[in-house]
């Protein structure tokens, strides 16, 4: 390995004794296959005060390494080397005295914070918990601190969240009580693994915006662990790239992202840049119209107790949008916004309360069950879990040849074989993988076989629901060039849901932007990536994050507070005013109209002229 | 690429795990040998099951002895009763096992699919079966079409068999029919029937195995009970229930009545756990 470039340009702090300091750790996990060596010869320094993103792909170790030093590895996992913690060596120290350290002086901050947080304690009694074991607080004193806590994680309305159970909050406001725990005794420092990654990007800009204020007010130390460079740009002061377990370079968060030496490096950098719209997008056939949808609603009936209160849940309301022969469309917004369920209506795989859907001239709820199965061939979904949407009873080809079973029964097994070898080949999954079962593939391949049974009919009608999000970086590049490609080679249309804004830009031609199962604007990409007309739209492209430390720290200090209010309870008129800065009164009084917005772009707001 | 695929399948690649492990390997040869002697001894034994042999009363076994297993009270030599036993308790245990097993699958998933107003009939009458006594059931059965008939006895042993199946199969069911492979199917167009034969059942396999080779057991020791209240096979025919009940009640001076019918019943168990571990782990491609 060359040498490594360590921190030479690195203002003032570096002068002042380093709060964590690790020198050649190595992780390493006892397998049955042999000894696997997840983190080799780490070292690294954390100043007082000082944010250290560390970045890498996942199998980077750089999870590993911060469990090792928390002293948190699973239990086929050894530590070795240095991990020197304001003077304490952390590597082999018992676990009653790392317990006086972690929790107390070290606040962790998981990725998903329903599972680092206890299901049947409310939230109050949790982090009143950890002060009263490490500060020895009494509990009412505990319990005033703890509400203190919330409000500066600013919970809305934290007394009420106090007496919550987890379960009972959203993904944001879990994260938010977890770093409400991580802080409750004062750490030194903070880990946060992968903070904001199971989070929606604009609860994702709130939670980096809440870190990056806490680090400035505390003068605590952080250590921001993330797969994403723009994640570390507006918050970190220094970053650690890892790969495959060792560092690759280590420099000031401005020095990585706009000169980064390293390859590796350039190639994370390259890849988090804002994206370009895509060259090679083909441009919409004006042709026919393919998929009409009209006035779609769809409600869930929410039964609690007993008797069963008939309380409805809408999940769609009022969709409408036509999609093009060899068209794509993308459906974006935050979870909860009823992207899925959309998608499956559209498919005709639940059954909405109102409204039409129109493939190819024919009313697809009003078929009867005999032909929309057959109609299914030309109408085909992938979904979002790649594992949990195959058999896992059913081999590769098995589950590929599936649908030729059904719709095309007369094909011979020669021909059948045949068929799926040459789909298999389209999808780059290697004929050695046939006579595999799910769980024998990684993620991407199980992606692969999905989309080779998507594709093998042929569809008109491709509907992917968020195809990627489950997948790590790579992964997700490698998948997205193949729909690209699956695309320009077959003239099929594109309904393509993701919460991954940059990727629908890639992708689509036009983007329907919905919250709340409401239709907000639907525009062609150009248009609505450079002058998006909704508020909701222009909150939704300001939180996503951009690498470059000269802008993100801005875009995050701007970052609006908020969370989606309930499905069950959407606000009156616009169901977005309760999160717009522009709101009025008119917008509690009356439904915005579905308008013309120029160029066959059409948005839902009352006073988006104005605000253009 | 088509040799890589025909030489896999879920049924293919079970029978090979099973004949991979030993234990399974075992039980079944076990099996095998002990159900072979059971069709087979009798014949070729110069005693018939209800022979009486005056000069031997309740002697004990001896290899050199006129009866490798001794005799009863009766005289009635205790090798071909215990194997007659054998091939009726199997005979009837299986049976009710498949019967049970079948009706309750096919109850189970089809309630589970269904879902709605279908579901909670089929599975509230499972449920008022349920709590009825189930030997009432079986006295008034037999009392209606005449006790001691073997069809009588499979009717009653299934007819009880079958609820608990069925139970466990909705359950499944209802876990099953949440997953995103379920409704990747429905999006490709594959039949309700498609997708419980393709889908639902093969992933119920396991479970049902298991469960259905720990029913066999079960059935042989309700049919020795229902033997024993007189409800089961009766004398002169032999079952292991109402020998063993026999054998019990000579324990002190005869062991040998009870052991012997006991012996062959441990090891008609412990065959089929076995061979029930080995299906579960052989059906279930994760394992390996």
């Amino acid at each position: 390995m060359p040498s490594i470039p360590v921190n030479t340009d690195v203002p003032a702090m570096s002068a002042s004794q380093p709060v964590l300091t690790l020198e050649g750790l190595t992780v390493r996990f006892a397998t049955p296959g042999g000894a696997l060596t997840a983190v080799e010869g780490l070292s690294l320094s954390v100043a007082p005060g000082e944010c250290l993103g560390v970045v890498g792909e996942s199998g980077a170790g750089k999870s590993q390494a911060f469990l090792a030093v928390m002293g948190l590895l699973a239990a086929n996992g050894r530590a070795s080397g240095s991990a020197r913690f304001a003077g304490t060596e952390l590597i082999g120290l018992g676990s009653a005295a790392l317990d006086a350290v972690r929790g107390a002086r070290i606040g962790m901050v998981f990725q998903d914070p329903m599972s680092s947080l206890t299901p049947h304690l409310t939230v109050g009694d949790q982090i009143a918990e950890v002060m009263m074991r490490h500060l020895h607080l009494p509990r009412a004193a505990a319990r005033g601190r703890a509400l203190e806590l919330l409000e500066r994680v600013q919970l809305t309305d934290p007394a009420r969240r106090m007496r919550q159970y987890p379960h009972e909050l959203s993904g944001g406001m879990r994260q938010r009580a977890g770093i409400a725990i991580a802080l409750a005794c004062g750490p030194q420092l903070l880990i946060a693994d992968e903070p904001t990654t199971a989070l929606d990007v604009t609860v994702q800009a709130q939670i980096l915006a809440l870190l990056a204020g806490l680090k400035r007010e505390r003068s605590m130390a952080m250590v921001l662990i993330t797969h994403d460079m723009g994640v570390v740009a507006g918050v970190a002061d220094r970053v650690a790239v890892m790969r495959a377990g060792r560092l690759v370079e280590a420099a000031a968060v401005a020095g990585i992202l706009k000169s980064p030496r390293d390859p590796y490096t350039r190639e994370l950098v390259r890849v988090a840049a804002p994206p370009v719209r895509g060259a090679d997008v083909a441009a919409a056939v004006p042709g026919s119209t393919a998929l009409a949808v009209s006035g779609l609603s769809v409600e869930f009936p929410v039964s609690r107790g007993w008797p069963r209160s008939p309380a409805r849940l809408t999940a769609l309301r009022g969709v409408g949008f036509e999609l093009g022969a060899g068209e794509s469309l993308g459906v974006v917004g935050e979870s909860g916004g009823g992207k899925s369920t959309l998608a499956r209506a559209v498919l005709a795989l639940l059954s909405p309360s109102a409204g039409e859907v129109v493939w190819m001239g024919r009313e697809l709820l009003s078929l009867g069950s005999a032909e929309l199965r057959r109609l299914r061939g030309e109408l085909q979904i992938v979904f979002q879990d790649p594992l949990g949407s195959l058999d896992p009873r059913m081999t590769v080809s098995e589950i590929v040849g599936e649908p030729l079973l059904v719709h095309r029964p007369g094909l011979s097994p020669p021909d059948r074989m045949e068929t799926i070898a040459a789909m298999l080949r389209r999808v780059d999954l290697g004929a050695e993988l046939s006579g595999r079962y799910p769980h024998e593939l990684s993620g991407g391949q199980c992606q692969r076989v999905g989309i080779a049974r998507a594709m093998i009919l042929e569809p008109r009608l491709l509907v992917c629901d968020e195809p990627l999000s489950a997948l790590d970086g790579p992964t997700q590049r490698e998948i997205l060039a193949l729909l690209e490609g699956l695309r320009r080679d077959s003239k099929m249309s594109l309904l393509f849901i993701s919460h991954d804004l940059a990727v629908v830009r890639r992708l689509c031609e036009r983007v329907l932007v919905l919250y709340l199962g409401t239709m907000m604007e639907l525009a062609r990409s150009e248009s609505l990536y450079s002058r998006p007309r909704h508020p909701y739209a222009c909150e939704l492209l300001d939180a996503v994050p951009v690498a470059d430390p000269d802008v993100q720290p801005a875009r995050l200090r701007e970052a609006r507070p908020g969370e989606p209010p309930s499905p069950l309870a959407p606000p009156s008129g616009c169901v977005y005013r309760s999160r717009c800065p522009h709101a009025l009164a008119i917008c509690a009084e009356r439904v915005p109209e579905w308008e013309e917005s120029g160029g066959g772009d059409r948005v839902a707001c009352h006073r988006w002229r104005e605000l253009v | 690429m088509a040799e890589a695929a025909a030489g896999r399948g879920l049924w293919r690649d079970a029978g090979r795990r099973l004949r991979a492990n030993r234990g399974a390997r075992v039980a079944l040869a076990l099996l095998g040998s002990v159900t072979l002697l059971a069709v087979l001894a009798p014949a070729a034994s110069p005693w018939a099951f209800d022979s009486l042999d005056w000069r031997h009363l309740a002697e004990p076994p001896g290899l050199t002895a006129a009866h490798w297993f001794g005799t009863d009270r009766l005289g009635r030599d205790l090798f071909v009763r215990t194997l007659h036993g054998v091939r009726l308790s199997l005979l009837i245990s299986l049976l009710a096992s498949a019967i049970s097993v079948g009706i309750g699958l096919a109850w189970g998933a089809l309630a589970g699919f269904a879902g709605g107003r279908t579901e909670e009939a089929m599975m509230r009458f499972v449920d008022v079966l349920y709590s009825l006594p189930y030997l009432f059931i079986v006295i008034i059965l037999s009392t209606v079409l005449g006790r001691g008939s073997i069809a009588v006895l499979l009717l009653a042993i299934a007819a009880v068999g079958w609820l608990t199946t069925a139970r466990i199969v909705h359950g499944q069911t209802l876990q099953l029919k949440r997953r995103e492979f379920i409704e990747a199917a429905r999006a490709t167009g594959v039949p309700t029937v498609g997708i419980l034969v393709r889908h639902v059942i093969p992933n119920l396999a396991g479970t049902v195995v298991v469960y259905a080779t720990l029913t066999v057991p079960q059935m042989i020791l309700f049919e020795s009970f229902l033997s024993f209240l007189g409800l089961g096979v009766q004398e002169p025919y032999a079952s292991l229930g109402n020998l063993i009940n026999a054998g019990a009640q000579e324990m002190e001076s005869a062991p040998w009545m009870l052991l012997v019918p006991a012996a062959f019943l441990v090891l008609l168990l412990g065959c089929l756990n076995l061979l029930g571990d080995g299906l579960r782990d052989a059906l279930d491609p994760r394992e390996h």
